[in-house]
C-alpha cells in the first residue's frame, strides 16, 4: 500500500485536479523526489533551490508537523498519510 | 445596555439559542471587530458580523472597488466601481443592519500605523490578500494581544485558524517567514471562485462570533483547510511553535516592522502559481 500524499488547492493544477495522490518512499525527502518524477513541477513550489522546505510551507506527516520531527529526513510508510499545507495569501 | 423590541425581533432567531441569549446579544452588541481587506474574505465576513449584531465592525482597505472584484466581493455594486472599498462597504452593511457603527478606514495597515488601527477592536479578522499585510497582522495581534481570526484563500479553496496570542498557535508558528519576494511568482491574477472565497469568509465570521459571543471552541491549534474541488474540509493540528520569532520563547520581532511587499520579478504567469498578490 503506497503513501497517500494530500496536495493543497493551489496545486492542484500539476496534478490534473487530483487533491490526493499516492507516492512512494521511505522519507519525506525520497517521497518529495518521487512525487516531482510523477508530477513535474511540483517540487520547486515546495522547496527552495537547495532543496529546502520552503517557510511558508509545511509538511505533516499523519498529522504532525514534519519540523517537530526530523525534518525532510522523516521517515514515511505505507499506509501513511502526508499533506502539504502552503500559506494562502489571498482574499 | 438593554435589548429594544426591535432588536430582539432582529435577532430573535438567534437569540432563542440558549449559547447566545441576551447574554450573548449584549456582549455582541458592544463588541468591535476590525475586518482587514474588503475583499473576497471581508465582504462575507462582514455581512453576517454586521446582521448578527456586532456593535462597532471597522473596515480597513485602501483599495477601490473594480468591476473584476464583483464575482465574489458581495458587499460592492457595480454602481460602486471606482469608489473606495472601505466605504461601499460601510454603506451595504449600514443598510442591512442601521442600528451598528461601522467605521470605514480607507488606508492600508502599516507597521507604523497598526497599534493605533487596531487600539479599538477586541477582534481583528484578516482578510487581507498580501502576505507583507498577512504577517504584519499577524504580529501585531501577537504583540498587542489581540484574538485573530485568520483565513486564506485561492483557487477553489482556503483556510482558516484562529490565534488567541501566547495561548495558541501563531500564523508565524505554522509558517514561519513570507516568501522572498521573486522566490515564487505572486503578481500575476492566479484565480479564485467566488463561492470558494464565500465559504472561507464566512467561517471566519462564525469564529469572530464564537469568541465575541463566548459559545463553542475556538478554532485554535488547529488548521481547518476547504478544498473546494472535492468539497473536503480537513483539520490538522498545529501547535505554539518555542521558536517562533513573534511568540516564542525568544522572540526576534519585538516591534512592528514592514515587509516588503512581494514585489513582482516574474513578468510571465506561471500555470499554477501559489497566490495572487493583488486582489486585480
Amino acid at each position: 500500500m503506497p503513501i497517500t500524499v494530500r496536495i493543497p488547492t493551489p496545486l492542484q493544477r500539476l496534478t490534473n485536479g487530483q487533491g490526493e495522490v499516492q507516492c512512494d518512499g521511505s522519507t519525506v525527502t525520497e517521497l518529495l523526489a518521487n512525487l516531482e518524477q510523477r508530477y513535474p513541477g511540483i517540487k520547486e513550489r515546495i522547496c527552495d533551490q537547495q532543496g529546502k522546505l520552503r517557510r511558508f510551507v509545511n509538511i505533516f506527516v499523519n498529522e504532525e508537523d514534519i519540523r517537530f520531527l526530523q525534518g525532510d529526513q522523516t521517515t514515511v510508510k505505507d499506509g501513511d498519510e502526508v499533506s502539504i499545507i502552503p500559506a494562502i495569501a489571498g482574499g | 445596555m438593554s435589548l429594544s423590541k426591535e432588536q430582539i425581533a432582529r435577532y430573535g432567531r438567534q437569540l432563542i439559542l440558549p449559547e447566545i441569549g441576551m447574554r450573548g446579544q449584549e456582549q455582541l452588541a458592544r463588541a468591535a471587530v476590525l475586518i482587514v481587506g474588503a475583499g473576497g474574505l471581508g465582504c462575507p465576513a462582514a455581512l453576517y458580523l454586521a446582521a448578527a449584531g456586532v456593535g462597532t465592525i471597522g473596515i480597513v482597505d485602501r483599495e477601490s472597488v473594480a468591476l473584476s472584484n464583483l464575482h465574489r466581493q458581495i458587499l460592492h455594486t457595480t454602481d460602486g466601481v471606482g469608489h473606495p472599498k472601505s466605504r461601499s462597504a460601510q454603506a451595504r452593511l449600514v443598510a442591512l443592519n442601521p442600528g451598528i457603527a461601522v467605521h470605514a478606514i480607507h488606508d492600508g495597515v502599516t507597521a507604523a500605523g497598526a497599534r493605533q488601527l487596531f487600539a479599538p477592536y477586541g477582534v481583528i479578522v484578516d482578510g487581507s490578500d498580501n502576505f507583507a499585510t498577512r504577517y504584519l497582522v499577524n504580529d501585531a495581534c501577537v504583540l498587542l494581544g489581540k484574538p485573530l481570526v485568520h483565513g486564506g484563500v485561492v483557487h477553489f479553496g482556503g483556510q482558516v485558524m484562529t490565534v488567541l496570542p501566547k495561548r495558541s498557535a501563531c500564523f508565524r508558528c505554522v509558517f514561519p517567514e513570507p516568501p522572498q519576494a521573486g522566490a515564487i511568482p505572486s503578481c500575476q491574477e492566479a484565480g479564485v471562485l467566488g463561492t470558494a472565497a464565500g465559504t472561507v469568509g464566512v467561517l471566519m465570521a462564525h469564529e469572530a462570533l464564537k469568541l465575541l459571543a463566548g459559545f463553542g471552541e475556538p478554532l485554535t491549534d488547529r488548521l481547518l483547510t476547504f478544498d473546494g474541488r472535492a468539497s473536503r474540509f480537513r483539520e490538522i493540528p498545529v501547535r505554539r511553535d518555542p521558536a517562533c520569532a513573534v511568540c516564542g520563547e525568544r522572540p526576534t520581532i519585538q516591534e512592528l516592522m514592514t515587509i516588503d511587499e512581494t514585489v513582482c520579478l516574474d513578468p510571465q504567469p506561471k500555470e499554477g502559481a501559489w497566490h495572487a498578490s493583488k486582489s486585480r
